[in-house]
């Protein structure tokens, strides 16, 4: 280990040990609980989604539909795409692992704008908790996707509400991700030049980009349902003049860029941990940073490989078929340069590193599969299959999710001064990859053969590979369900964390753990590059200096 | 909740930042990146209308002929007027100008009161006019289905419009008392800030009115 910085350290009450009251948590500005208030709520709308999918899986063990009548299981998978892509996957890292770190990586003491960043939690709250009305009052019908003129004339379901819940949480992410761009524009510490950025902090950076200017499209799309189906108007009911391709258009520029709000945070976890754990500097520093940008540009282009059986003009389908690949690109550079960090690095196997690992290989799987969806016949052939759900969940369950719980891992004890039982951790990891593919790739096999989505009941043939599938989810579920209990465990029992147990190079890890109120007792100089790790376990710390010491000695 | 600590130059600020200059730049960044989130929000509903509108050319110009150009006019005027007051207003709130400032936020407030007066006089005139869809909305000429559609199209975006507007004038009356009492005599970035929303939801205006109102012939 190489020396750290005794000056940074003053042991001051810890922002989990500032306060103890309810009130000191529901109304404090600091970011770090704002990310732990963030965390609860999505911990608990994962487990309402995971559970309406454990019904799926269950009713799909057998081709007849023998559990749930169709409707329930029309409901069922709605409400399990949409809790889990609008109340946990959009907000999981940014509000809570991106909270709680963008101000520490850059050596700020807080968020740009604190007193919106606990607004934006309260905001997803009422947006929560129009959504669990939705549901308590019968549920939704549509699909995640609302695809009018079902969703605006037909469904008997509340849609209304569902749309204002998920309205309402649009704008808590608008408000999350512009606080995060003007924090790292404007908070960063001295020395914390651009290119010093930690790679977390480019790819939160560029997630913030799409949540600012994706997300008013779906706000003013869901304004425009809404309208549609209380007032008997036709914005896209063709029956009154309106064009459904229209309302599928304002979706998906929204819904595609929204998942790269889902990925990139993900692939921010995964740099950090990958050259960590290598104890190498990252490869290829500024490919990966400016892959981040790429992703967020070209994601904005791609959404129509969403139609291409829609009947949209052709030439706009071989166009945006043509993006679709492109954004390949950037998503393959960073595949390429994590591989390279990797290489010949003095690896280990702690449990982030094993999520991290998982990570590469599900995207790797995921975003080949999406090439093929890209390519136009082939997408004719497997669109609305089962390949297309086993495609989405690679990368939205598979990747997004294995990359949250590694972040989780590696920054517990900044989080709660505890470590997570390691042994466990390992466990929790491997079950979880293993009982992901098992559930995930027999139904690309299914889908290639043919077994369409969304249906309750489906051709005998297809029985073998679903029963894989839920065979593969009761597994994936014991892994969801591990690191929830250890990891609550831990906060009490767990063994207490040093402020650097992973030896690692970020500001965060050279403050206390956990860190106090205002992150830094003063802010810190950044005086080197990140990611300075060597073979033999040492490495160079982003700081080593604070203001007041350069004070000092220019004083003297 | 926001704590203030004072530097060694210019007004205190919140305690997570360094100096003045960098809560003042934060706080300017802050709501172009927010009015870059309207462009979006507005964008959507635009891009929608002219996509019926290129479809629907002649229908959408025989609706266009049934609003009153004329009002529209006035209030293009009212407010490119109140913009012009919110830039004497900030311009004043840098010259540490109290009383010129307050004045001029008055003088905005008036102008969007009063634009918003215009707007549901004729509002009024609309339902007189059997034009409201869902409620009364009654039309003898051909294609009445499209034709409703130019004026879903019409009342969505003036009142969300509208809606903008009325947050911004809750905005500004608060602002005008907290004015009085001194509160930005030292530091007048709030009003800046609001100069900016002003404008933009001023430009929106600029957009939405030749959009509905002048694309007739």
């Amino acid at each position: 280990m190489s020396a750290t910085a005794p000056a940074l350290k003053i042991r001051e009450p810890s922002y989990i040990n500032a306060a103890y009251t309810a009130k000191s948590w529901l109304l404090t500005t600091d970011h770090k609980r704002i990310g732990l208030l963030y965390m609860v709520a999505i911990t608990f709308f994962f487990f309402v989604g995971g559970l309406a999918a454990t019904v799926v899986r269950l009713e799909l063990l057998t081709p007849q539909g023998d559990l749930v009548l169709p409707e329930t299981y029309n409901k069922l998978f709605t409400v399990h795409g949409v809790i889990m892509v609008f109340f946990f996957l959009i907000p999981s890292i940014p509000t809570t692992l991106g909270n709680f770190l963008v101000p520490i990586m850059i050596g700020a003491r807080d968020m740009a704008f604190p007193r919106l960043n606990l607004a934006s939690w309260y905001i997803f709250m009422v947006g929560a908790l129009f959504a669990i009305v939705a549901l308590i009052g019968g549920g939704v019908d549509t699909g995640w996707t609302f695809y009018t003129p079902y969703s605006t004339g037909f469904s008997n379901t509340q849609v209304i509400p569902m749309a204002i819940g998920i309205l309402i949480a649009g704008f808590s992410s608008i408000f999350t991700g512009l606080n995060i761009i003007i924090t790292v524009h404007k908070m960063r510490a001295p020395g914390m030049t651009w290119f010093r950025l930690p790679l977390f902090i480019w790819s939160m950076y560029a997630t913030s980009l799409i949540m600012v200017l994706a997300t008013p499209v779906l706000a003013m799309t869901l304004v425009l349902i809404a309208v549609e189906r209380t007032f008997h108007v036709g914005i896209f009911d063709p029956a009154l003049g309106g064009d459904p391709l229209l309302f599928q258009h304002l979706f998906w520029f929204y819904s595609h860029p929204a998942v790269y709000i889902m990925i990139l945070p993900g692939m921010a976890v995964v740099s950090e941990l990958i050259t960590c754990f290598s104890r190498k500097p990252i490869f290829g520093y500024k490919f990966i940073a400016f892959s981040s940008i790429a992703i967020a540009v070209f994601g904005f282009l791609v959404w129509g490989h969403h139609m291409f059986v829609s009947g949209q003009s052709i030439y706009s389908s071989l166009i945006f078929s043509s993006i679709s690949f492109a954004v390949a690109i950037p998503s393959a550079i960073k595949v390429f340069n994590w591989t390279a960090t990797l290489y010949k690095g003095s690896i280990s196997w702690d449990t982030p590193m094993l999520y991290a690992l998982g990570f590469i290989g599900l995207f790797t799987i995921g975003g080949l599969t999406g090439l093929f969806l890209a390519t136009l016949p082939v997408d004719v052939h497997v669109t609305d299959t089962y390949f297309v759900v086993a495609h989405f969940h690679y990368i939205m369950v598979g990747s997004a999710v294995l990359a949250y719980l590694g972040g989780i891992h590696f920054w517990w004890p900044k989080i709660s001064g505890r470590m997570y039982p390691e042994w466990w951790g390992k466990v929790s990891a491997i079950t979880i990859f293993l009982g992901f593919n098992l559930t995930f790739f027999p139904q690309f096999i299914a889908g290639y053969q043919g077994m369409p989505r969304r249906y309750y009941a489906y051709a005998p043939e297809y029985q073998v590979m679903n029963v894989l599938s839920t065979a593969g989810a009761s597994i994936l579920a014991i892994g969801y369900v591990l690191p929830l209990i250890y990891l609550i465990w831990s906060m009490r029992e767990g063994e207490v964390a040093s402020d650097n147990p992973w030896g690692a190079t970020g500001l965060e890890w050279q403050t206390e753990s956990p860190p106090p109120t205002f992150n830094f007792a003063e802010t810190p100089i950044v005086t080197a590059e990140p990611y300075q790790y060597n073979p033999d376990g040492t490495f160079t710390p982003q700081t080593t200096l604070s203001v007041r010491q350069i004070k000092k000695e220019v004083a003297a | 909740m926001t704590e203030l600590h004072s530097t060694s130059v210019g007004p205190p600020v919140a305690h997570h930042f360094e100096d003045f200059e960098q809560e003042h730049e934060a706080n300017m960044l802050g709501m172009w990146a927010f009015l870059a989130t309207e462009v979006l929000f507005f964008g959507a509903v635009f891009v929608a209308f002219y996509i019926y509108r290129s479809a629907y050319a002649d229908i959408f110009k025989e609706a266009s002929r049934h609003l009153y150009m004329s009002i529209g006019a006035i209030n293009t005027v009212v407010l490119l007027t109140s913009s012009l007051t919110v830039a004497l207003a900030v311009h004043a709130g840098e010259h540490k100008a109290r009383r010129l400032m307050v004045g001029l936020m008055v003088a905005t407030l008036v102008l969007g009161l009063a634009f918003l007066g215009f707007k549901a006089f004729e509002y009024y005139l609309d339902y007189q006019e059997h034009l409201v869809p869902a409620f009364n909305f009654a039309w003898e000429g051909a294609n009445p289905a499209q034709t409703q559609l130019f004026f879903v199209f019409y009342f969505i975006m003036t009142l969300v419009h509208a809606l903008h507007m009325i947050i911004g004038i809750s905005v500004l009356a608060r602002m005008i008392w907290q004015a009085r009492r001194g509160s930005y005599d030292q530091d007048s970035t709030a009003v800046e800030l609001f100069g900016l929303y002003w404008h933009f939801v001023d430009i929106v205006w600029i957009f939405l009115f030749p959009t509905l109102y002048l694309l007739r012939q």
